[in-house]
């Protein structure tokens, strides 16, 4: 079980296929990549404000709380912060479990709590200037499903 | 008592600081954005709508109703966008 916070850029396939190896005889693998959107043009880049030693002890809360609810082998959450351009990865999530069904929920519980309940705040830069992404009601409204 | 105040995003830039020390005798997260309030405009301006503010005390989200005893480090910060 691993969390990895970085500023770097990853490979989301290298990352895939080398959670894939090695994800403990599982029959399922599903994984998520989050990318920076161009919007059409209007957005040169985004940068990601992170708070270090809160961000990972959350994001390894949300993690043991998804091992906790399902079955899995195994599970990544890597996250970047720092600037990035348009297209580039800001972040993934691995699940693996013996049948899809768990892998897949999981994906989603983490996806879900960490859009809203870890410490990230991104801040777009594009035509329009520079400025900090609200969060939505309806991340907020998705953790009442779990 | 000594506690450390960390500040995220907007917050950060209306206020103009990551961090910063300061002597409190408030003794709740809401006593304490009362004293930060009185102290300068930008203080208030950055608190002006709690609704939009959330806090952690040691790196745990909490409350503004939470007691500071024996709290290190208060963190104040927008609603989380990350994924």
């Amino acid at each position: 079980m691993t969390v990895r916070v970085q500023a770097e850029p990853f490979d989301y396939g290298a990352e895939c296929n080398a959670f894939a190896a090695a994800c403990g005889g599982a029959g399922a693998v599903v994984t998520f990549c989050g990318l920076v959107r161009d919007e059409d043009g209007r957005l040169s880049g985004m940068e990601i404000e992170h708070y270090p030693g809160m961000t990972e002890r959350a994001l390894a809360g949300i993690e043991a709380e998804a091992r906790a609810r399902w079955s899995l082998t195994e599970a990544l959450i890597l996250h970047r912060h720092g600037p990035m351009a348009p297209g580039e990865a800001i972040m993934m999530v691995a699940t693996a479990s013996r049948h899809r069904g768990d892998a897949f929920a999981a994906a989603e519980f983490l996806m879900d709590y960490l859009k809203s309940r870890a410490p990230f705040w991104k801040k777009e830069f594009g035509t329009d200037g520079e400025a900090w992404v609200a969060a939505r009601d309806e991340d907020e409204d998705q953790l009442k499903r779990w | 008592m000594s506690v450390t105040i960390l500040y995220f995003a907007w917050l950060r830039e209306r206020i103009g600081l990551p961090r910063e020390t300061v002597e409190t005798r408030a003794a709740t997260v809401a006593g304490l954005v009362e004293e930060l309030r009185a102290r300068e405009e930008r203080y208030a301006l950055a608190f002006a709508d709690l609704k939009a503010v959330r806090v952690a005390l040691d790196q745990e989200l909490s409350d503004f109703d939470a007691p500071l005893a024996g709290v290190r480090e208060i963190a104040f910060f927008p609603p989380m966008t990350g994924g």
